[in-house]
């Protein structure tokens, strides 16, 4: 399979990545380079075969529904880079 | 060209667990922003999830409920999309592989009763809340609460059996009951504990293809539900008259103005990328743990509903009124297990209780007066102790005091008087006191008895046994 | 010898035996950091004043004898991708630059209670992207064995620190080979223990389903004793695995006498150094005489590794970075007012073009119409690779290869062809995909010399036999003992 500047640019979208101009061919250069050399998977017959998701096979265990110490609000916004109104401030949603 | 309506509702179910999905905060509502969150659900670096085994059960019990197949091996998925409400920037949900499959759920219609199927319940987790800016300062932004984050949600997914916006709020009010009745959730829509998406498409009446659909948002309330997709019919049905087609979108209702718009601004990323969630193993529901759901299922309002008309002999409509929640259900039971009196115990429920409650604007869950002090009330009016009259006082007294029955009549003097000896020299000298009125009743004037039982209750304070009292004045007037 | 020479056994008993104070040794540690680290750029931050307080802390429980384990006053440096409680943590990206964690990763924990001293946090590369260390956005690390070298990759930070005795030991983790490359690299020991042997709470994520955290010591003896205060059941990880923990120093001195050693064909190809494969050779001539049987066995979907392996690991990633969004933590750039402006423009100046690439190379492999071909695809082949080492597993009990196909490669040579970098993990990364234990230790000298590593491979769970395979060779030869001139 071969991937085009629009693919790039359609995945750089889903990625919310910013790319300038250069990057495009860059980045599909690279990618492109990358698919071929994975496309050799195509040889194997994989038919049937369960895939692997996890490198455990037992069940996912539970906790009880007991309250644990919640973050004091300082503390969970101490990281952010803008706040507000004891909120994580972010550039107005239009909907 | 008419048009049938072709509805698959899309219900989110808030499970009333007290901690969130994968970590242990508090899902209580209306908290001030960011007061219940930890690195886990602010999706900070590092962090992994661990599953709520009370949300599990909840989810199985659902599924139980609504007689879906419940498979024993479900898997976690993630759904990538960016959004400042989305902290990790995806959503642990369930996609190839939900916790339960092939339901279905009855409904009353104008019609009778109709079955909707239920195609999946999977579990995942809500997303936090977005505030926007008010005020020239704050206007290009919004703010994100994260305390909804993470907190466990069931998404109910019908087949596409619903054919009008009245056949989609009987589903779901329907569907309220039941995970109400479960226990599950608390139903609150005003909280958006339970809300729905609805998929709307309309197609020519006789056509087997399915049209178009309309992806309509976030709806939560039964009103918005039928306004919502009325709407959406005939904007459907105009397109296509005009000749126009019906595109595939998401649009949210606009409660306020009764209409849906469009929101392209959520059709740019549909793809997402979904892949099973490497943090959370396959979910493999233990054999005890289902065996103790299904042991421990509630009785479902439409059953409880048809028990309580073949146990007690109610009619329908009080079977109806007195299972509208599992509360008054159990009160009303309560109630009816010390008198034996189905029917009585029923009037009483429906008439004075539930007065009472809706004039404090109060629920059954914390009504003052317990269903053994009613029962004993219910008991001595039947047993002829005190007539209805007094007993009307007597249950204010008893709903506001915390007395018995029994103290209130006591201490007001209010025992019936049923010695037929004793009415009887009342009544003679009422009569006496009257022998107009006495005269016109011997020549016929039957109506008049009614005016010898009220002085007789004058003269006793409303003591005197009613029943007596009429069968005494015939004999006596007859004189 | 000089107290930052010492490995942890020796340093335990020092201390133990009064010779030297927490306090003092964390001083010589400090003191050597401050010397080389301008060089070998190791360390993204060094916590002299939380070194010094957990040094005081452990003289304290040292003098009064009570709570001492091995690890007890004793100075290590962890890999700057686990979570540290008050003390930055950037994984290797300008993302994270003033992130300060309100909580410790549980192998901080693990290791504050065992009352090791907590010297820094290690440089890397960015997100553990990387197989040199040159992808880190606080300049590369250097090979301590020769600067025009790289330490290898991602813990890079972490091996060099050990080889430079800039700490007794440190903690890193491995994707795809990221302890034992470097630990080839930098001639020392690195072990990637079983999937799921240690919590992975706290460390922030590259491929959920391949991380792994392990130690990087100067001996095999200090790696089984950071395995016993490192591995145990999570309750905070669900993919942490419930059984018992063995005491791994226990076994370790019982020999390879009648021990079978698988020796897999396809990791013998052309292409691998001459150097590399001499020295891996012999490696298994020395464990022949020590008592081993020699078998040769089969791992036919070896070729394909690399290829499953960066499909899976950069889908994982491509998900497991969406959270660096500019919103609750790390950098911000807000160049219009616009949401989607705020987060393109955020996550293209926060990650490094390494990140940017496999972010995007995964997107595109989860992405719809090519879900079946890449990601799908891949994760069945790695299925096929797993049951490869199941049936070797019958034939074998540890599997000896060589951990990397060639001694530490010169800083930037790679930089510039991804593929290339990323087949420097062609040896290692099949261990991940099929959750394994391996580890790597130094089993010679390049002509250059530079370190050569030999790679014992075990079953899943069984770290005792691949240590004391590893332990066995290292007893019988002297290349442990070899130190860069810095």
């Amino acid at each position: 399979m071969s991937i085009t500047g629009k693919d790039v640019e359609y995945v750089a979208g889903l990625a919310r990545l910013a790319l300038k101009d250069d990057e495009v061919d860059t980045y599909t250069a690279q990618l492109q380079r990358i698919l071929s050399y994975v496309e050799k998977l195509s040889e194997l017959n994989t038919e049937g075969v369960i895939p692997t998701a996890y490198s455990v096979s037992t069940s996912t265990p539970m906790r009880e529904d007991i309250r644990a110490v919640s973050l004091e609000r300082d503390e969970a916004l101490k990281n952010a880079p803008s706040t507000a109104r004891g909120c994580f401030k972010v550039p107005r949603i239009i909907e | 060209m008419s048009y049938e309506t072709v509805i698959g509702l899309e219900i989110h179910v808030q499970l009333a667990t007290e901690t969130k999905l994968f970590c242990g905060c508090s899902t209580e509502f209306g908290a001030e922003p960011n007061t219940q969150v930890c690195p886990v659900c602010l999706g900070m670096p590092g962090v992994l999830p661990v599953l709520n085994r009370r949300a599990v059960e909840f989810a199985l019990r659902t599924a139980t409920a609504l007689d879906c197949t419940i498979n024993t091996r479900s898997v976690f998925s993630r759904k990538n999309y960016f959004y400042p409400d989305l902290p990790k920037g995806y959503q642990i949900s369930q996609f190839t592989e939900p916790v339960a499959e092939h339901g279905h759920l009855d409904i009353e219609t104008s019609e009778g009763t109709k079955r909707i199927g239920i195609t999946r319940i999977h579990m995942e987790e809500d997303a936090g809340k977005l505030l926007h800016g008010e005020g020239a300062e704050e206007d290009s932004y919004s703010f994100a609460d994260l305390n909804r984050a993470c907190v466990p949600l069931i998404e109910i997914v019908s087949e596409p059996d619903i054919r009008s916006a009245e056949e989609a709020v009987a589903y779901m009010k329907a569907m309220r009951d039941i995970v109400v009745y479960t226990g599950v959730c608390d139903g609150n829509m005003e909280h958006g504990s339970f809300r729905c998406d609805a998929n709307v498409s309309i197609r020519p009446v006789g056509r087997e293809k399915f049209g178009t659909r309309a992806e309509l948002k976030n709806i939560n309330s039964f009103k918005f539900v039928k306004d919502a997709i009325e709407y959406e019919e005939q904007r459907q049905a105009d397109l296509l008259d005009e000749g126009g087609t019906v595109v595939q979108e998401t649009r949210l209702f606009d409660s306020a103005k009764g209409i849906t718009v469009s929101m392209r601004s959520k059709e740019e990323a549909h793809d997402y990328r979904y892949f099973d969630e490497p943090d959370l193993l396959p979910l493999v529901v233990p054999g005890a743990m289902l065996e103790e759901v299904k042991a421990t299922m509630p009785e479902l309002p439409r059953a409880k509903r048809d028990r309580f008309v073949s146990e007690y002999s109610i009619p329908e409509y009080d079977a109806g009124v007195l299972t509208a929640t599992r509360a008054l259900a159990d009160y009303y039971e309560a109630v009816v297990k010390e008198t034996k009196e189905p029917k009585a115990s029923s009037n009483w429920v429906m008439g004075e209780v539930l007065r009472v409650l809706k004039e404090e604007n109060r629920d059954i869950t914390d009504c003052p007066l317990e269903p053994k002090r009613l029962a004993e009330l219910v008991t001595m009016v039947k047993g002829g102790k005190i007539n209805s009259n007094m007993a009307k006082e007597v249950f204010e007294e008893i709903y506001k005091s915390g007395k018995t029955a029994a103290e209130v009549v006591e201490a007001k003097g209010m025992t019936q008087i049923s010695d037929e000896g004793e009415l009887v020299s009342q009544i003679d000298s009422i009569i006496a006191a009257n022998p107009d009125e006495a005269e016109r009743f011997r020549g016929g004037e039957v109506k008049l008895q009614g005016f010898f039982v009220g002085q007789i209750m004058k003269a006793t304070r409303g003591q005197a046994n009613p029943q007596i009292v009429n069968k005494l004045l015939k004999e006596r007037l007859k004189g | 010898m000089s107290i930052t020479n010492e490995s942890i056994h020796g340093l335990s008993h020092r201390l133990a035996n009064k010779e030297v104070t927490s306090v003092e040794a964390t001083g010589q540690f400090l003191e050597r950091i401050k010397a080389v680290d301008e060089t070998v750029n190791a360390y993204i931050t060094v916590a002299d004043d939380h070194a010094i307080a957990q040094a005081q802390e452990a003289d304290r429980r040292l003098s009064s004898g009570t709570n001492i384990t091995p690890l007890t006053g004793v100075p290590v440096s962890v890999k700057d991708i686990f979570c540290t409680k008050e003390i930055r943590t950037t994984c290797g990206s300008k993302m994270l630059e003033n992130f300060i964690p309100p909580y410790d990763a549980t192998l901080i924990t693990k290791l504050k209670a065992a009352g090791a001293v907590i010297l820094g946090k290690n440089n890397m590369d960015e997100f553990a992207m990387g197989s040199s260390t040159e992808n880190s956005a606080y300049s590369p690390t250097l090979n301590p064995w020769s600067t025009a070298h790289v330490p290898g990759g991602s813990s890079g930070g972490s091996a060099a620190s050990v080889a430079a005795d800039e700490c007794a030991a440190s903690i890193g983790t491995d994707t795809g080979g990221s302890i034992r490359q470097p630990a080839s690299c930098c001639g020392v020991v690195g072990l990637k223990p079983t999937y799921g042997r240690v919590s992975r709470f706290g460390m922030i994520a590259f491929a959920s389903s391949l991380d792994q955290a392990g130690p990087l010591t100067k001996d095999v003896e200090d790696a089984a004793i950071l395995l016993n205060v490192m591995a145990g059941h999570d309750p905070a990880d669900s993919t942490s695995i419930d059984a018992p923990v063995p005491d791994y120093t226990a076994s370790l001195k019982e020999g390879v006498k009648g021990l079978k050693i698988g020796i897999p064909k396809e990791y013998f190809i052309e292409g691998i150094d001459p150097e590399v494969d001499v020295a891996v050779k012999s490696a298994i001539e020395v464990l022949k005489e020590a008592g081993a049987e020699i078998v040769e066995v089969s791992l036919p979907h070896t070729a394909y590794a690399v290829s499953v392996y960066y499909l899976v690991a950069t889908a994982e990633a491509s998900s497991n970075l969406a959270r660096y969004d500019g919103v609750k933590y790390g950098m911000r750039l807000d160049p219009t007012g616009n949401l989607t402006d705020m987060y393109r423009a955020t996550r293209e100046a926060g990650f490094g073009a390494e990140v940017k690439r496999r972010i995007m190379l995964g997107t595109y492999s989860l992405s719809a119409g090519y879900y079946d071909a890449y990601y799908k695809k891949a994760s069945q082949v790695r299925t096929l690779i797993s049951n490869d080492f199941n049936a070797a597993f019958t034939k074998c009990d540890v599997i000896v290869t060589p951990t990397a196909p060639s001694p530490a490669f010169k800083v930037g040579e790679r930089t510039e062809d991804p593929l290339t970098m990323y087949l420097s993990d062609i040896f290692t990364i099949s261990c991940n995909l099929a959750g394994i234990p391996g580890i790597s230790l130094p089993c010679g000298l390049s002509k250059e010399g530079l370190p050569i590593g030999l790679q014992i491979l075990g079953r899943s769970l069984d770290e005792e036999t691949v240590l004391r395979a590893a332990y066995a060779y290292e007893t019988a030869t002297e290349w442990h003992k070899a130190r860069p001139k810095l």
